[in-house]
């Protein structure tokens, strides 16, 4: 039996081009270069890149995928796996371009090794595992990529989700939507005491008409809110309880000792009467 | 550093904590502050922390202690000026400085203190900043 590199080196490196060919064929075949998916010109120049620096890391007796000689290897299919997660693609479309390499390889191992079946077997199990390996790598990268799309979107809405508006002069408005979680309410904080000090404000009032359960957890991070605030000399106000909310605050034992009121109209006109404004009405002006 | 000045602003008193407060300035601002409370017969006690970046818990009982011992003189406290990351960092440590008041500036907190003084004594309207020309408080 050959060693090791010899055989594979063979069957990978020698007539490049035809293997190329063949691979690439099979890679527009496969579909991962379809209409409306990565271009065709680029999936050749993506597989003579790969199978270029396949071929250099194989020539140098590297046998597993982090060996540094496999680096340039490694490089082209980064690319390739942001290039197929960008545009959508699952990670089965994104491994078959390197597990389509598979079948050229083999025919080329039959043709090679002839009748010699010892040889045969060694050099598919040999390279079977090192195209696996790549394979997994283009998996893992486009499941890193994924989850990084996945965290920057929930950073996002964790930002959209927090808006502190100014009402009156020194009344703010925190229009809360969604779940409160611990992380949320760190965010919630942050905006509501950078709000307090920039507009100077004397009073905050806490919408949770969005906010679908307020069980123990929530009413404590409220209440940690609003004692933040306070420590900042603002008082708050919550508002936009619902009333099946409030029962089942009630039938939970929650209690929120802060001022509270139905809507945000009822709060604004508590936050007016406690900082001394009248709202009055007039006959409406002819437009 | 080893006092924190008390000032006199008509009826109330004024500390500005700038820096770091160890143990034993903590234990002499508290005996200051009570007997200037009594030599001036002050009604509020308003002390700025707005120079603090960092508030540990021993601060924040340090500040519950004053607010008690000013309560029993017969004067509000009144803390002004946390910043943003020390009130989120005092909550977060479960202190939430119930018997204290704050306000979020100077000039927020002395008029708080002047409705306080004007609410608790009932005597000629004794507002913080209105008394200061008073001639039997100098």
């Amino acid at each position: 039996m050959e060693p090791r590199s010899n055989i594979v080196e063979r069957v990978v490196a020698d007539d490049a081009d035809g293997l190329l060919a063949r691979w690439q064929e099979l890679v527009a075949a496969s579909g991962a270069a379809g209409p409306g998916r990565i271009r065709d010109g680029e999936m050749q120049k993506q597989c003579q890149a790969f199978l270029t620096a396949l071929i250099e890391g194989v020539r140098s007796g590297a046998s597993t995928v982090s060996e540094p000689a496999f680096a340039p290897a490694r490089a082209v299919l980064d690319d390739l796996s942001k290039a197929s997660a960008a545009s959508g693609f699952g990670p089965r479309e994104t491994a078959t371009f390197v597990f389509s390499i598979k079948q050229p390889l083999f025919e080329r191992i039959r043709s090679k090794a002839g009748d010699d079946a010892a040889q045969t077997a060694a050099a598919c199990w040999q390279l079977t595992e090192l195209i696996d390996q790549f394979g997994l790598y283009m998996v893992d990268v486009h499941q890193r990529i994924r989850e990084e799309v996945v965290r920057r979107q929930r950073e996002e809405i964790a930002e959209l989700s927090t808006p502190v508006v100014k009402l009156w002069d020194g009344i703010l408005a925190l229009p809360l939507i969604g779940t409160l979680d611990s992380s949320r309410t760190q965010v919630v904080m942050e905006n509501l005491l950078q709000a307090i000090v920039d507009q100077n404000a004397e009073l905050a009032i806490i919408d949770i008409t969005g906010v679908p359960t307020v069980d123990t957890l929530v009413a404590q991070h409220l209440l940690k809110t609003i004692a933040a605030a306070r420590l900042m000399g603002a008082d708050c106000i919550i508002s936009g309880i619902r009333p099946q909310i409030a029962q089942t605050m009630v039938h939970l034992g929650v209690e929120l000792d802060v001022v509270s009121k139905a809507t945000l109209a009822d709060a604004l006109a508590q936050a007016f009467a406690r900082t001394g404004r009248t709202v009055t009405r007039r006959p409406a002006l002819s437009r | 550093m080893d006092h924190i000045p008390i000032l006199k602003l008509g009826r109330a008193l004024l500390v500005s904590i700038q820096a770091d407060v160890h143990d034993r300035l903590a234990k002499s601002l508290e005996d200051d502050l009570a007997r200037r409370i009594v030599e001036t017969q002050a009604r509020g006690v308003m002390i700025d922390i707005s120079g603090l970046e960092i508030v540990d818990s021993f601060m924040g009982r340090m500040l519950d202690n004053i607010a008690r011992v000013a309560r029993l003189l017969g004067a509000a406290t009144v803390v002004v000026g946390m910043r943003p990351a020390v009130a989120i960092t005092l909550v977060e440590l479960g202190l939430s400085l119930n018997g204290v008041r704050t306000a979020l500036n100077i000039e927020r907190g002395m008029r708080l203190i002047g409705t306080v003084v004007s609410d608790g004594s009932g005597d000629e309207g004794g507002a913080g900043l209105e008394t200061i020309d008073e001639p039997d408080l100098g």
